[in-house]
């Protein structure tokens, strides 16, 4: 019986330890200008073994890029004397701005709902352990319409093979984030899985940064409101000012 | 090419947002209407969250309002008594509206509130102008070039205590209408997020008389220091005034506002009067449209920005 397990430990037991991950990304920040326009991501890596492969179950592989999360509002609207009117709210703690997933095969069969749980893994396991602070007889609805205005929105992208494996050991996987970025930190999760199962993860994370002139109106319109508010104010005397000064020379 | 808006934080086509400045300056320097109405519903249909298209919009109309007053002030087309008497109405008046926006907003139903009150006043204000407008067209059509009549005639306005000669109006009537005119107008801006000027602008002609020559500039000019107030308001409570998205608006919108009011020279009072109905008209029946169909998407996802 004991020599069943010693064997068993020796069989299965490393084989599920040996494999790592070794990563990199391209990038670990993006700076905003004013002319920005998205941004490129690539994520590469290799998997570390001291032993030859195992030839099954087979090697599968997820990477998920996310944006900073904050607190939604979800309203749903009803039919009340005629007209459409914001009825059911709910409020969710934390959903990211922005999501994207690549795997190297369906989700569903290279992940086991077990491991998407205790890993959280997928957009939808990540938004139903949420804080939902003001509920609905049907939250759960709430939870799949957030899902569903953010795929349509390009903020959640789901890249089905997006990871592309080579004998077995390199790989790659590329992103491209969206224009309307929500500054603060990106995290990259990389997870190896092997018939279903996580066995090793690693995680980056990428600074978005607004800089230059965006940056500086940022600052000014959280930090000193009030000049802020005089100074669009001045703007927009000036350039009307000016317009009319132009026309009346133009015109002479 | 494409600009980034700090603020607002998505990036929009530059040509598009100096398009939609331009088209909107262009209906101010026209009709002498700040454009708020049509700017902000605008600004959000290409991806500019709600507050942030209120707030940008309101500062966007302050410019292309001073260019049409400067353009209407060299053809003498502003009563500046008028407008300040108008001016102490609104400021009253949307300081009272702040309050019922506060009010709305904790029963949780402001945006309904805003709709309605969208569809309520520039339908009945379109249909009003419209018909108006339409009559006498058809009435110059047929016994030619006739004299318009205005509200010129003795009234029970004219019994009023607290009289002023307006001079700029060819006016002698008392205080309490335009004061009333100009806060129910404050009122209505603070509630919409408009200036008011394409309520205003009718009130002035229907209910105090003004002649149209000089309903234009008043208007602007009023509408400058509401939106003014406006702007300040919402940079300081919301910090949602994007200045990258005003500033391209703006230098749309001041030029547009330009050819504008040089266009409304071109026209005859009724014709402007019927093309500013029919574009109130719209907006409305768009908004009402909005109300009673069956929305595509019965869900809507509202971020919170962070502290």
């Amino acid at each position: 019986m004991r020599a069943l397990i010693l064997a068993l430990l020796l069989s299965v037991g490393p084989v599920m330890a040996e494999e790592s991950l070794v990563t990199g990304l391209s990038r670990d920040d993006v700076q905003i200008t004013a002319d920005f326009t998205g941004s490129d991501i690539l994520v590469y890596g290799a998997v570390r073994r001291n032993s030859p492969a195992p030839q099954s179950p087979p090697m599968d592989l997820i990477v998920t890029l996310e944006g900073p999360s904050s607190p939604v509002t979800v309203r749903r609207k009803e039919r009340i004397f005629g007209i459409w009117v914001n009825r059911a709210a709910v409020d969710l703690a934390e959903v990211p701005s922005y999501f994207a997933i690549a795997s190297s095969g369906a989700l569903d069969q290279i992940l086991s709902p077990d491991d998407d749980l205790k890993h959280q893994i997928s957009l939808a396991r990540r938004l139903a352990v949420t804080k939902i602070t003001a509920e609905s007889m049907d939250s759960w609805e709430f939870l799949r319409a957030t899902q569903r205005i953010g795929s349509a929105k390009g903020n959640y992208v789901t890249q089905q093979s997006g990871v592309k494996l080579a004998e077995d050991t390199l790989f790659r996987a590329d992103f491209a984030l969206p224009a309307n970025l929500t500054e603060g930190d990106f995290t990259v999760r990389m997870f190896l899985l092997r018939g279903g199962r996580v066995i090793d993860t690693k995680e980056q994370s990428i600074e978005v940064r607004k800089t230059g002139i965006e940056r500086q109106l940022t600052n000014m319109a959280h930090h000193q409101p009030l000049f802020y508010g005089i100074l669009s104010l001045l703007l927009a005397a000036v350039a009307g000012w000016g317009a009319s000064e132009i026309f009346r020379i133009w015109r002479r | 090419m494409q600009i980034y808006l700090p603020i607002a934080e998505v990036s929009v086509n530059l040509f598009l947002l100096l398009g939609l400045g331009g088209l909107v300056g262009f209906l101010s320097g026209m009709f002498g209407v700040g454009g708020g109405f049509l700017i902000t519903p605008l600004l959000m249909l290409i991806g500019v969250p709600s507050g942030v298209a209120v707030a940008t919009g309101a500062n966007q109309v302050v410019a292309s309002s001073i260019s049409g007053v400067l353009a209407q002030l060299r053809r003498k087309g502003v009563d500046f008594v008028m407008g300040t008497v108008l001016l102490i109405g609104g400021l009253v008046g949307s300081f009272i509206g702040v309050q019922v926006f506060a009010y709305m907003t904790e029963l949780g139903q402001v945006d309904v509130f805003v709709q309605l009150s969208y569809v309520f006043f520039l339908g009945f204000i379109g249909a009003t102008m419209f018909w108006e407008s339409a009559r006498a067209i058809l009435r110059s059509q047929r016994q030619g070039a006739q004299q318009i009549r205005r509200a010129h005639e003795h009234s029970w306005m004219h019994s009023l205590p607290f009289k002023v000669k307006f001079r700029k109006s060819g006016l002698f009537i008392s205080v309490l209408p335009p004061l009333v005119l100009g806060a129910a107008v404050g009122i209505l801006s603070a509630i919409m997020g408009v200036g008011g000027g394409f309520i205003l602008v009718p009130a002035m002609i229907y209910l105090l008389g003004m002649p149209t020559k000089v309903v234009v500039g008043t208007s602007l000019f009023q509408i400058i220091f509401v939106t003014g107030f406006t702007t300040i308001m919402h940079a300081v409570n919301s910090q949602t005034v994007d200045m990258m998205l005003a500033f391209v608006l703006i230098v749309g919108g001041v030029i547009g506002a330009q050819i504008g009011s040089r266009m409304s020279t071109r026209l005859k009072p009724e014709q402007l009067r019927i093309l500013l109905a029919l574009l109130v008209l719209a907006v409305s029946i768009k908004i009402a449209l909005d109300l009673l169909l069956m929305p595509s998407e019965l869900y809507s996802v509202t971020r919170l920005v962070l502290p």
